[in-house]
């Protein structure tokens, strides 16, 4: 025999159940990915604490110890040493605080000035429109890493010079996306009686368009952060991204390459674990975040 | 008395799409001629199909649009040559209420901040005087006081337009020009959101410029009613008159098309004979005659290609 539930107490139920479901117990959380990209994020904030040696300074006396499960390995040295016996794991961990603070930035840059003009240009219209759109096809008919090389050579590589260079790359595909976002706002009825109301255009770009491209300026963000990271790790790995000695995951790679031939493996493969990890976490929660905010991305 | 609002052979076009060689430039007449003139405390109707210039009207009162001929009058003034005062002033007289409910409030404003938007952009208030205002209006369109700090998906398209309407009576304005206010409601809410906008000009002395193409709200809610096909007044008279005894062709079909009050009532079928209403089109446009002078004159519905049972003939789009 079954048991039926009467309607009223199952609807009751399911309510009581929804409102309790708190937002990491959502459907498709991407768990994993958000615990890997605070754990960086963790690292990145307490590498001071966390690095067991200066991640600048090593000694040649103790170069190129392997890890620590390998033979000649040794437990001062988890992930081993580089060519001139700095430890791995401490400059893992400093170059975290590397990619995070050029990721984020970057993609911050780029999202602000994005943004900003990507409103301008859909809702003013007209010539501002033209302008920034013509400009926006040049951009992305360059290929981003080429033009981010070339500006890196006329500014010269430091860590401030990388963040501004690949917002410069980047804001482009925030500008379309927001564009198209304005485009289908200012036809809406709240910005025409925002007009009867007798706003200015300012006012109402601030505060009635703004507040609602947000949300995909938020999922854009996150998809860029990958982007914009492994671009890093590219501009640092050809010698034109942050400048040694300063550990940044794609220079390591670039100062390990060498020793990939002799057996060296430890040099290259653990910041670029590192990489995918963090670029894959940041996309995987990008997915999630555009399914989730903004149904018209989808397809995006 | 002076109208509060009137209008003198307003037209508006618009270019139509070029072709592909940059050929051919067709112009759309969206409103093509047209006169009228709301009283202090009147209800202006205006009715027509999709498509006939009803909005683009609406548009053009509310300064959304510039017309391309012809003069709008507010108080006696034309509204072009309006200085900066005069048109902040007039600002502040015309307020709006449109169709969507849920298009018409931004999702991500508080409906305190909604309802005193208008305002705060027009005037220099405390803003403890703003928020008694704000209240006051919620008070007005029988909202209670906690709704002020929600956000509008918590309400319902009824009660959106309750507060769309308190938002637009919040600067006391003379004139609102209610676009659709009901047709996308439900249709037991549509009678109350009428009769609250009726209870409000009567106790506030206001003038509506009321669209819709629901004949019987519009003769329920106007004292005059203009009738619009492609652009031009076809017919206009006293809102009771109008309603019980169409003169124009069009407006027997309009009226015809409409539903019933009562699913046994019979009404004539009434088909008009031409071509497709595109404004862009003229030289298909229904062979009708132009206006009727006011309330009078022979009846026309004989009249060249006039009301007639012709199957094979184009049907009006219910309405």
């Amino acid at each position: 025999m079954t048991v039926i539930t009467p309607p009223e107490t199952a609807t009751l139920a399911a309510a009581t159940a929804s409102r309790s479901t708190a937002f990491w117990r959502l459907k498709g959380f991407p768990l994993i990915p958000v615990t890997i990209l605070l754990f960086i994020a963790f690292v990145a904030v307490f590498a001071d604490v966390l690095a067991p040696y200066d991640p600048q300074i090593g000694s040649l006396a103790r170069r190129f110890k392997p890890p620590v499960w390998q033979e000649g390995g040794s437990w001062a040295y988890l992930l081993g040493t580089d060519h001139v016996g700095r430890d791995v794991l401490s400059r893992l961990i400093f170059g975290a605080r590397v990619s995070m603070i050029v990721g984020l930035t970057a993609v911050l840059v780029a999202g602000v000035i994005g943004t900003l003009l990507g409103i301008l240009s859909g809702y003013l219209g007209g010539w501002a429109d033209q302008v920034v759109m013509r400009v926006t096809d040049t951009w992305l008919a360059l290929p981003a890493l080429t033009f981010a090389i070339f500006l890196a050579a006329i500014v010269g590589p430091s860590e401030l010079n990388i963040i501004l260079i690949l917002g410069l790359v980047y804001w482009t595909r925030y500008a379309r996306v927001i564009r198209g976002e304005v485009l289908s706002l200012k036809q809406r009825e709240f910005v025409r009686l925002a007009i009867v109301a007798g706003c200015s255009k300012r006012v109402i770009m601030w505060r009635h368009i703004l507040p609602n491209v947000i949300n995909s300026a938020i999922v854009l963000a996150t998809l860029m952060l990958g982007v914009v990271i492994v671009t890093e790790a590219s501009l640092s790995f050809l010698g034109v991204g942050v400048p040694p000695p300063k550990p940044a995951w794609g220079l390591m790679m670039a100062d390990g390459k060498k020793g990939l031939m002799v057996g060296y493996w430890w040099l290259t493969v653990f910041p670029g674990i590192c990489i995918m990890l963090m670029v894959l976490s940041a996309n995987l929660l990008g997915d999630w975040l555009r399914v989730k905010l903004d149904p018209q991305l989808r397809q995006l | 008395m002076t109208a509060v609002l009137q209008a003198e052979d307003v037209t508006k076009y618009f270019a139509g799409r070029r072709g592909l060689f940059g050929g051919h430039r067709g112009v759309v007449r969206a409103v093509d001629g047209i006169s009228f003139a709301i009283d202090g405390g009147k209800t202006l109707g205006v009715v027509g199909e999709s498509g006939c210039g009803k909005t683009t009207t609406a548009k053009l009162v509310l300064g959304l649009e510039d017309p391309t001929g012809g003069t709008i009058l507010f108080e006696g003034r034309d509204l072009v040559a309006l200085d900066a005062a005069g048109r902040r002033n007039y600002r502040k007289s015309v307020q709006a209420v449109f169709q969507d409910p849920y298009a018409s409030l931004n999702p991500r404003m508080r409906i305190s901040a909604v309802i005193a938007e208008p305002l705060i952009t027009n005037e220099t208030v405390a803003p403890d005087a703003v928020r008694t205002r704000m209240l006051e209006m919620l008070d007005l369109v029988g909202l209670p006081a906690r709704s002020a700090d929600l956000f509008p998906h918590e309400f319902s398209g009824g009660q959106r337009q309750r507060i769309a309407i308190a938002r637009a009576l919040v600067l006391s304005p003379k004139l609102v020009v209610l676009d659709e206010p009901v047709s996308a409601l439900d249709v037991s809410i549509r009678a109350q959101i009428l009769n609250l906008l009726r209870e409000l000009q009567d106790r506030l002395g206001l003038s509506y410029l009321f669209i819709a193409h629901d004949l019987a709200a519009v003769a329920h809610m106007s004292h005059e009613i203009v009738v619009m096909y492609l652009g031009k007044i076809v017919e206009r008279g006293e809102a009771q008159a109008l309603a019980r005894e169409p003169l124009h062709p069009y407006t027997k079909a309009l009226f015809a098309a409409a539903l019933p009050s009562h699913p046994d009532e019979r009404r004539e079928d009434v088909v008009l004979q031409g071509g497709s209403a595109e404004p862009a089109q003229s030289a298909e446009r229904l062979s009708l005659p132009s206006a009727l002078p006011p309330r009078h004159g022979a009846l026309r519905q004989r009249g060249a290609g006039g009301a007639r049972r012709r199957r094979s003939h184009r049907r009006l789009p219910s309405l």
